[in-house]
């Protein structure tokens, strides 16, 4: 294919994608707003008033960022995963094969799609927040950089999981028994200084605690860990994921017999 | 010579060791209405899997108007178009946006996707059902849209992988004639069908396969010419006469003797069956195959 055309491909993935999600938006962008708009109210509000202050800030504060990113990732996920199973499962994912649309332009077309939609709720949540307290900007280009890379690592992970899936069951065990333990235990709504010196070191395997962290000093300036390391983890996982999706995808691994 | 299809050698084993094309040979022409007949199972679907990129060869050699899928998938792709067995689009997509979406796929620009889409739904019946979401379309609507589908990027072969299953007669009849103009003006069409009457009447060449093997592949006529008996049904304007009989001919009288059925082996005339019927003044009123002559070749070479 010529640039162009390939162009055009990717781009036309790119906009299924965005239709999909916001056809179904009372499924896809509506329930972040309102589950992340009870947390803001009930753990900032009412109990984070009695917790006081966290890295220097009110609770309501700390909190913010890691509910954000909870919203990024969890939404990346689960849009690349549940479209890609529901192409398999429909059987439209032929439609794709058939084409001379490479894979790897069906890859970024379907991850960018799921990026769009984490950076989209993201962006609902951080309007939401505003209601409930102030947001200061420490670094603009630490925060936006951070959830973008977020946003791609999660996609690529749900890209992953929408490949291997066979029933829809296999679409919502990782999100409900991996993914929502790693972002509750990832520094979402304490920080790890809080943890016995055993816990810290397990939470530093956590690649969710690093995010979160890195995106909370893009926004308060401060964190548990080193942002510059917790760039190199995700640039790695990024890049070994898109690796590995491409890889599965040549090899027509649950799409091709 | 550049064929529209060529396949040599090629095989098929699935994981679990089960052999469905044993090194298959097939070459269809530019231009051909090509018929790939062979029983449930027999590798149809595998071939034509293969082609589309639906299924990975296990060796074998495919070339799509000359081009390599080994060398430029891409390339042979774009002169492939595949209308599948099963619905195969999203069914929660809009009947135009499952059209202009696969042109995008192609390489296609918005604005030739939309006017090539406008054209093909108008041609098809579909252009008053384009804002409907597809799943509330009928059957025989689903399938003139898979058509359309096929047809955006303008291939230059279409694959038909029954194409007519469930659909009723007169759609049936429109669709093949939509089919027969394509075919007329210029595109390959390869054919799956268990409607053997159709591939008789629309295909010009023919491949049989059975248990992963090609086992005739020739022209119809070619094919029809090796029937060695027939077997006429003769509708009759009055009752035969009670012992009425044709020497050399093997003749069955019906119930209720208004017609009869007459076995002809190769070589003999049917002008002596209706002079013989002459003498006794009895008119032929009408005349048909008991089976369709595909059929009978079909089940002669399939059955094992």
């Amino acid at each position: 294919m010529k640039n162009s055309e390939i162009w055009i491909a990717f781009y036309t993935i790119l906009i299924k994608e965005i239709r999909r999600f916001t056809r179904i938006w009372p499924q896809t962008l509506l329930p972040p707003a309102i589950t992340m708009t009870l947390y803001f109210a009930i753990f900032g509000n009412l109990i984070g008033d009695r917790i006081g202050t966290m890295g220097g800030f009110s609770y309501m504060e700390y909190i913010v960022p890691g509910l954000i990113m909870m919203s990024v990732i969890t939404n990346s996920y689960s849009n690349v995963s549940s479209s890609f199973f529901s192409a398999k499962f429909q059987h439209s994912v032929q439609e794709l094969l058939v084409s001379p649309t490479p894979n790897w332009v069906i890859l970024v077309g379907y991850v960018l799609g799921g990026v769009t939609r984490g950076l989209l709720v993201g962006l609902v949540v951080t309007i939401l927040s505003l209601f409930f307290t102030h947001l200061a900007l420490e670094s603009l280009f630490i925060t936006v950089l951070v959830v973008f890379l977020t946003a791609i690592m999660f996609s690529l992970g749900g890209f992953v999981n929408g490949i291997y899936a066979q029933s829809f069951d296999d679409v919502s065990i990782v999100p409900t028994f991996i993914l929502t333990p790693l972002t509750y235990l990832g520094g979402v709504f304490y920080s790890i200084d809080l943890l016995p010196s055993f816990w810290q070191s397990v939470s530093l395997l956590n690649p969710v605690l690093y995010m979160v962290n890195a995106f909370r000093y893009g926004v308060l300036g401060v964190s548990d860990i080193n942002i510059y390391w917790a760039l190199v983890i995700v640039s790695c996982f990024i890049a070994v994921l898109f690796w590995y999706s491409l890889y599965l995808l040549d090899k027509g691994k649950g799409i091709r017999n | 010579m550049t064929y529209a299809i060529e396949i040599s050698d090629l095989k098929k084993r699935y994981e679990g060791g089960f052999e469905a094309l044993k090194g298959i040979d097939l070459k269809v022409k530019k231009g051909d209405f090509f018929a790939l007949l062979g029983p449930n199972g027999a590798g149809k679907s595998t071939t034509i899997g293969i082609l589309c990129s639906l299924v990975n060869k296990t060796s074998g050699n495919v070339s799509i108007f000359g081009t390599d899928i080994d060398k430029d998938f891409a390339g042979a792709k774009k002169h492939l178009g595949v209308v599948p067995q099963e619905f195969n689009f999203n069914v929660f997509e809009t009947v135009f946006n499952v059209v202009v979406t696969q042109a995008g796929f192609y390489g296609i620009s918005r604005s030739v996707a939309i006017k090539r889409a406008e054209k093909y739904l108008k041609q098809l019946d579909l252009w008053d059902k384009k804002d409907d979401q597809s799943r509330m379309l009928s059957g025989g609507m689903k399938r003139r849209l898979m058509i359309a589908r096929a047809l955006v990027h303008e291939p230059d072969v279409l694959i038909l992988d029954e194409p007519t299953a469930g659909v009723d007669i007169e759609l049936r009849r429109s669709m093949w004639e939509f089919i027969k103009a394509l075919n007329e003006q210029g595109t390959t069409i390869i054919l799956t069908t268990h409607y053997l009457e159709e591939a008789e009447q629309l295909c010009r060449n023919i491949a049989i396969i059975n248990d992963g093997e090609i086992v005739e592949n020739t022209s119809v006529k070619a094919l029809l010419k090796t029937l060695n008996q027939e077997t006429f049904i003769l509708d009759l304007d009055k009752n035969i006469p009670e012992g009425w009989n044709l020497p050399n001919y093997n003749v069955v009288l019906n119930q209720d003797a208004s017609s009869i059925e007459v076995e002809v082996v190769k070589g003999q005339s049917l002008n002596t069956i209706f002079k013989a019927l002459d003498t006794i003044s009895v008119n032929v009123i009408s005349m048909r195959n008991k089976s369709n002559r595909l059929e009978e070749l079909f089940v002669k070479l399939t059955k094992g």
